[in-house]
């Protein structure tokens, strides 16, 4: 039981004077993904039936390599940003919300570099 | 973890049943949340069927109804009964709004009523608001400056920095949005909620005020004020109309206007 007022309570540790970043970021993802997708989605849609090696060309040339890397870097921070609130939302307990933040930012780290060193090793010809 | 689940000792029971006068013209029946916090015991749903030939064309006035001729233990908040005061504010078909507001007559089948969602319950319709009233004062909702007033007059505004204020000076702190946001109901000890954010933004948008800066800094925040995830709740169920989410839109954008 705590005999602290409703106020006290309320104010506890003061405003954390942060998350516009995070707000900030998550729309400019959002808004640099749109044009990414479009681009991603009409891209392989004009190399349907195009055979391996062709995909492999296409890839390595420097402004698809270009492009794919900020589409990987966008999915992979917006999905950082996005999963992080909602394990704020539902996570309660300090200690699991803590490692599962910590859990989900490795995870959504190390899959994004994957994801681009493949692209780099194709495009730098591996 | 967000609970998803009413815990045990809160599961809803069957109550009694008062049924209509023989002779009912317009018989109707009202499905009533009862909780009395003396007997210790689960909270259940009474049904009381009224006859709406005797009785206003209001929720509140069959609430009023039953209290007076049929059940006096039954409890409630009410003031004001043309929908200024914000007391009335309950769970009526599904929908958190004013009962002396709501005609029964919108209402199809049985009228359903429930206490504001997500709140410790005082007794029966009544709602332990502590809280979001202790957030209302945390946020300092009257005027600050540091310059004095004009010693000979009020403090001057113009038309259009009044007109700022519109769908926000409404506001009757009835608490119907603050108890329908979802993200208010997981995180309701650190978000503000949209009430208590409208209030904010209605003393960082008069142009009187000198503490603007103060009034943002003490609200950027993860949780504060990034809990909003535009849900619009709020802004559906708002009894008087208002705009609680574009409010918040506002606030966030100004925090990023001053970066
Ligand atoms: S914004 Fe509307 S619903 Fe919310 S407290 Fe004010 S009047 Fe009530
Ligand atoms: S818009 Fe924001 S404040 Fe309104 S219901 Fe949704 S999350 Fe809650
Ligand atoms: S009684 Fe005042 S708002 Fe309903």
């Amino acid at each position: 039981m705590s005999l602290r007022t409703p106020l006290g309570r309320v104010r506890g540790l003061g405003s954390a004077k942060e998350g516009v970043h995070h707000w900030w970021m998550q729309r400019t993802t959002a808004l640099a993904l749109v044009p990414l997708t479009i681009w991603f989605v009409s891209s392989v849609l004009s190399l349907v039936g195009a055979g391996h090696a062709a995909m492999v060309d296409w890839l390595a040339s420097p402004w698809s390599a270009t492009f794919m890397v900020l589409l990987i870097v966008a999915t992979f921070y917006h999905m950082q940003l996005g999963l992080q609130v909602v394990i704020e939302d539902y996570v309660h307990n300090e200690g699991a919300k803590f490692a599962s933040l910590l859990v989900m930012k490795g995870v959504t780290f190390v899959l994004g570099l994957v994801a681009v060193l493949s692209v780099l090793k194709i495009a730098l010809g591996g | 973890m967000a609970q998803f689940a009413l815990p045990r000792n809160s599961t809803v029971g069957r109550g009694q049943t008062h049924h209509a006068p023989s002779g009912a013209k317009k018989p109707k029946s009202f499905k009533v949340y009862r909780w009395n916090p003396d007997t210790g015991a689960n909270p259940t749903v009474d049904t009381f069927e009224i006859d709406l030939a005797e009785c206003g064309p209001m929720v509140l006035d069959a609430l009023i109804k039953i209290k007076n001729e049929v059940d006096s233990t039954l409890t409630f908040r009410r003031s004001c009964r043309e929908g200024i005061c914000g007391s009335c504010a309950m769970n009526i078909d599904g929908v958190n709004t004013l009962a002396c507001t709501q005609p029964i007559e919108d209402i199809k089948g049985d009228v359903k009523i429930y206490p504001l969602p997500h709140m410790p319950v005082v007794k029966d319709l009544v709602p332990d608001l502590t809280v979001p009233y202790a957030q209302l004062a945390s946020i300092q909702p009257w005027l600050q400056t540091e310059s004095p007033p004009p010693p000979d007059r009020e403090r001057l505004q113009s038309p259009e920095e009044r007109r700022r204020l519109d769908g926000l000076w409404e506001c009757i702190l009835c608490f119907c949005c603050q108890t329908s946001c979802p993200s208010y109901w997981w995180n309701g000890d650190r978000y503000l909620g949209p009430a208590v954010l409208l209030q904010a933004y209605r003393w960082i948008a008069d142009s009187r005020d000198e503490m603007t800066g103060e009034r943002l800094d003490a609200l950027e925040d993860p949780f504060r004020l990034y809990r909003c995830h535009t849900i619009m709740n709020c802004t559906k169920t708002c009894p008087k109309g208002l705009n609680p989410a574009k409010a918040i839109a506002e606030i966030k954008k100004l925090m990023v206007a001053r970066r």
